[in-house]
């Protein structure tokens, strides 16, 4: 029924926020569109797994686990990668193409490592228990991913709205340049950006895995699909957009899925995404893409 | 009096054209100097050179004795050379207040911070009135003031001003004027880069003419105004 339905979307529509997030902000500070977004949220699970399995580590001391291994994988896409092309002024294409390519490296590297099988987490290790409201079973499990979603997105919004760091970052966003010369050290900032965007790509991996309960490593290319579309909706680049645009996705999804068709629920979503571009060319937050030299 | 910058042989390329073609100038401390010349002829790409943004092909930048050639933009604007680029590149999605704030990125001193942000407001009380309206808001000459502000946040010791007049309106232009001969006065040595060649000669003590790259004339402000072959080429003769 509907209530339950709204709870899963919710968790679901959070968790492509949260991944939506560090996609936009990447966008939104170097100007790249990092395809490899994706792979990073497969290698966070991954990592979360084998600190659990391997490790005995506990479940939270592997979500930082794999915060850290992603964002250190994010933070060496930028030095080996990004670095070298903005030093040569490539065209955008060709940044977002290497993406592809690393996205590629980490899938086959992980299918390598773990097999092509579907991997789980031990049951014990899940936050146990639920509770009922109402007609709706609350489990814990959907709680800590809903809290931890959200607390990660408001640390990240008060930190751009109100330290020097965040001005630092929305200047960059506007202006290479500008930021330059107020003596903001650009490059330094494009590999913090690019660690914490991946750090949030991470253990969203975590989160998804856990509330599904399955490990691929192909699982990142759906999400990826999703977070583009999360992006365009929310408007290119802009955080509030990536939050609104992340819980849209999950409630159309879910939603459809339940009450039209559960086969085709992917469908209408994407479908309903492209007839609200039809009428907001820009996304729902999109201000115009050009930016100053 | 000291020389703050000394400028040799500096030569900036785009590929392989070369923009400013081995230039020789020098900066005395607590004077403003202009550096005017027709548009194209190398004033800003000397600029960008002196804040870093663009790499020298030949030369070496002095400021303060050290060699800042190399140095990152960050590094130099640490050093206290800050520029106010042209077309003003204040942020148009902060507000003014933002925009200022950042402007003192390189300093941690909070007391200070807060101690030049008043100076600024009392500057340009306009900027204190809209402090929290996004900058974009702002007309041309606001934007000015706080492009100037927000350099004066990091408590400059060389103020570097690309084409400060550019697209404003003569009265706006004459206030702008009044207020860079005021924090000279108040001991901010100011390299003033300008097409409008009359109104930067009048405010400066020293000036440099550019023409395609080289710099063809050096003499004092008022020799410079009065100067034939500036009043033909410059002044409208």
């Amino acid at each position: 029924m509907l209530e339950q339905q709204l709870l899963n979307a919710l968790t679901l529509g959070s968790v492509y926020a949260l991944f939506a997030l560090g996609f936009t902000l990447v966008f939104g500070v170097l100007a790249v569109i990092n395809l490899s977004h994706g792979a990073v949220f497969m290698v966070g699970s991954y990592v979360a797994l084998a600190l659990i399995t391997h490790l005995q580590a506990s479940l939270w001391v592997a979500m930082l686990g794999a915060m850290l291994a992603s964002g250190i994988v994010g933070l060496l896409v930028d030095m080996l990668i990004l670095k070298p092309l903005r030093a040569r002024n490539a065209p955008h294409l060709i940044p977002m193409i290497a993406t592809i390519g690393v996205g590629i490296m980490l899938t086959s590297a992980a299918q390598g490592l773990f097999g092509a099988e579907v991997l789980r987490f031990p049951e014990e290790t899940l936050p146990a228990g639920e509770f009922v409201i109402g007609d709706v079973h609350v489990r814990a499990l959907e709680i800590a991913i809903v809290a931890i979603a959200f607390l990660l997105m408001a640390v990240l919004f008060v930190a751009l709205k109100r330290t020097q760091l965040g001005r630092a970052l929305r200047a960059i966003a506007e202006s290479p340049k500008a930021a330059w010369l107020l003596g903001i050290n650009v490059e330094g900032l494009f590999h913090i950006t690019s660690f914490a965007a991946a750090a949030l790509g991470g253990i969203a991996g975590v989160l998804i895995g856990l509330n599904f309960n399955a490990i691929t490593p192909f699982m990142g290319q759906p999400m990826l699909h999703k977070g583009i579309a999360v992006i365009i909706l929310g408007g290119m680049g802009d955080i509030r957009g990536a939050l609104i645009g992340g819980l849209f996705l999950g409630f159309a999804e879910v939603i459809s899925k339940a009450y039209l068709s559960s086969q085709m629920g992917d469908a209408v979503a994407f479908g309903l995404l492209f007839l609200i571009l039809l009428v907001r060319p820009s996304g729902l937050f999109g201000r115009k893409l050009e930016r100053k030299a | 009096m000291s020389v703050l910058l000394r400028v040799h042989d500096l030569a900036v390329a785009y590929g392989h054209i070369e923009a400013v073609k081995g230039i020789n100038f020098h900066l005395n401390e607590g004077e403003i100097t202009a550096l005017v010349g027709a548009n194209g002829a190398g004033k800003s790409t000397s600029l960008l050179a002196l804040s870093g943004l663009l790499k020298p092909a030949r030369g070496k930048i002095e400021f303060a004795g050290e060699d800042i050639t190399r140095l990152a933009p960050n590094k130099i604007v640490q050093r206290g050379v800050v520029q106010v680029a042209e077309g003003r590149a204040i942020l148009t999605t902060l507000t003014v207040a933002e925009n200022l704030i950042l402007g003192a990125y390189t300093r941690s001193d909070k007391a200070g911070i807060a101690e030049s942000l008043d100076e600024v407001y009392q500057l340009f009380p306009r900027l204190k009135e809209r402090a929290d309206q996004f900058a974009g808001n702002l007309s041309g000459g606001e934007q000015q003031m706080l492009a100037i502000g927000r350099a004066l946040m990091a408590k400059p010791r060389l103020l570097l001003l690309d084409e400060p007049s550019m697209g404003l309106a003569p009265i706006v232009v004459q206030e702008i004027f009044r207020i860079l001969v005021e924090i000279n006065r108040r001991g901010l040595t100011i390299l003033l880069v300008e097409q409008n060649v009359r109104q930067a000669l009048k405010i400066a003590a020293h000036g440099y003419v550019i023409e395609t790259g080289k710099i063809v004339l050096a003499d004092s402000g008022a020799n410079l105004l009065a100067n034939p072959k500036v009043e033909e080429a410059y002044l409208g003769g």
